[in-house]
């Protein structure tokens, strides 16, 4: 049941090199029911405007580069169905990011900030590889295996109104990768990562609004991972102040 | 980047939170009906008056009370915050200064009562 509906595909325009200003430009695209809306910007891009910009690769919510503000919601462009919407559908780069062209965002910003909190393994203790695997159990596992399904779309950024407010504050992703790599049993980096988020750019200048969470495409739950930081960076705090001989 | 202060007020914040979700409702409901003059034996001024002579009583009603202001008064910092109100050092200290003198009234308001 392939129908075919016509949609005005409403998009931003701007190429801060030649353009005063962004503007929107409308395209007629005729749409097959169960396309989504990264599959109207190809059709675009193919078939009426080549000079449209637009990031995108997996087709499959996997690689996190076609998030877009889709009717003023940030949404990725390949899990965003035709069929939820009107006939007439806004597409406009992430808030809060600056644009590069078009749908294509800057996003230089995140990645500093992504790695500035050392989202990767650093072992409690470096073993040869002879002696083996760091071994680890399913309830190990359990405790971070949702902060590992972060596909860095930056949607979470894009919703939180903290972030539009303060560009300094670290953010959602970066803060739940940080957490994630905290609560792995074969890690031994936390204080090294406890620098960057217990900051007061980092994990406090979260005031809970929950939105990271609800755009969240891979129900990471940012904000539930924010709270927990909240509480493990108060405790450690009360121990280093009140108890400072418990640490180090 | 030096570790934030913030757990100090964020630590009663939080443990305010949860105190005011499980007591303030039944808190509510049960002075409406004390309002009402529906108030069983147990609710009634000697027995209240006899809680808050016991220092069980004394602890667990200066826990609500300040927990519940410190709760509120950080919360308020942050909803003016997210309003727009950027002067966040002043607010902050207003906030916890009236926080403050609620707790000192509560402490000796509780000592007096025997
Ligand atoms: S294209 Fe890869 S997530 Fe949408």
């Amino acid at each position: 049941m392939s129908e075919e509906r016509q949609i005005q595909l409403e998009v931003l325009r701007y190429n801060p090199e030649t353009d005063l200003e962004p503007r929107y430009q409308t395209y007629t695209v005729p749409c097959v029911n169960e396309w989504v809306v990264l599959d109207a910007l190809n059709y675009v891009k193919e078939n009426l405007d080549p000079t449209l910009s637009f990031r995108w690769s997996c087709h499959m919510a996997v690689c996190g580069s076609c998030g877009y503000m889709i009717n003023g919601e940030p949404k990725l462009g390949c899990k965003a169905f035709i069929h939820e919407y009107g006939d007439h559908i806004r597409v406009e780069p992430l808030a809060h990011f600056p644009i590069e062209r078009d749908l294509v965002t800057v996003v230089e910003d995140f990645i500093t900030k992504f790695a500035s909190v050392k989202p990767y393994l650093i072992p409690k203790e470096e073993k040869p590889i002879s002696a083996g695997e760091y071994k680890q159990t399913p309830a190990q596992l359990m405790k971070f295996k949702q902060y590992t399904l972060c596909i860095n779309c930056m949607l979470c950024y894009a919703a939180c109104p903290q972030y539009g407010l303060v560009p300094e504050f670290l953010g959602p992703a970066a803060i739940s990768m940080a957490h994630r790599y905290n609560q792995d049993s074969r890690d031994g980096g936390r204080d090294q990562r406890q620098e960057v988020i217990a900051s007061h750019e980092g994990v406090w200048e979260c005031s809970f609004v929950g939105a990271c969470s609800e755009v969240c495409p891979k129900h990471v739950d940012p904000a539930g991972a924010l709270q927990q930081v909240k509480v493990a960076s108060t405790i450690d705090w009360y121990q280093e102040h009140l108890m400072p001989w418990s640490k180090k | 980047m030096a570790k934030s202060n913030k757990p100090i007020v964020w630590g009663l914040f939080a443990a305010g939170g949860t105190v005011t979700a499980f007591i303030t409702p039944a808190l509510v409901l049960l002075t409406l009906f004390a309002a009402m003059r529906f108030a069983p034996t147990m609710f009634t001024y000697e027995s209240i008056h006899a809680f808050a002579a016991n220092w069980l009583g004394k602890v667990i009603i200066f826990g609500v009370i300040t927990l519940s202001l410190w709760h509120a008064a950080h919360r308020f910092r942050v909803t003016l915050y997210d309003f727009g109100v950027r002067a966040d050092l002043v607010v902050a200290t207003i906030l916890y200064i009236i926080a403050a003198i609620g707790t000192i009234s509560a402490f000796f308001s509780l000592l007096s009562i025997h």
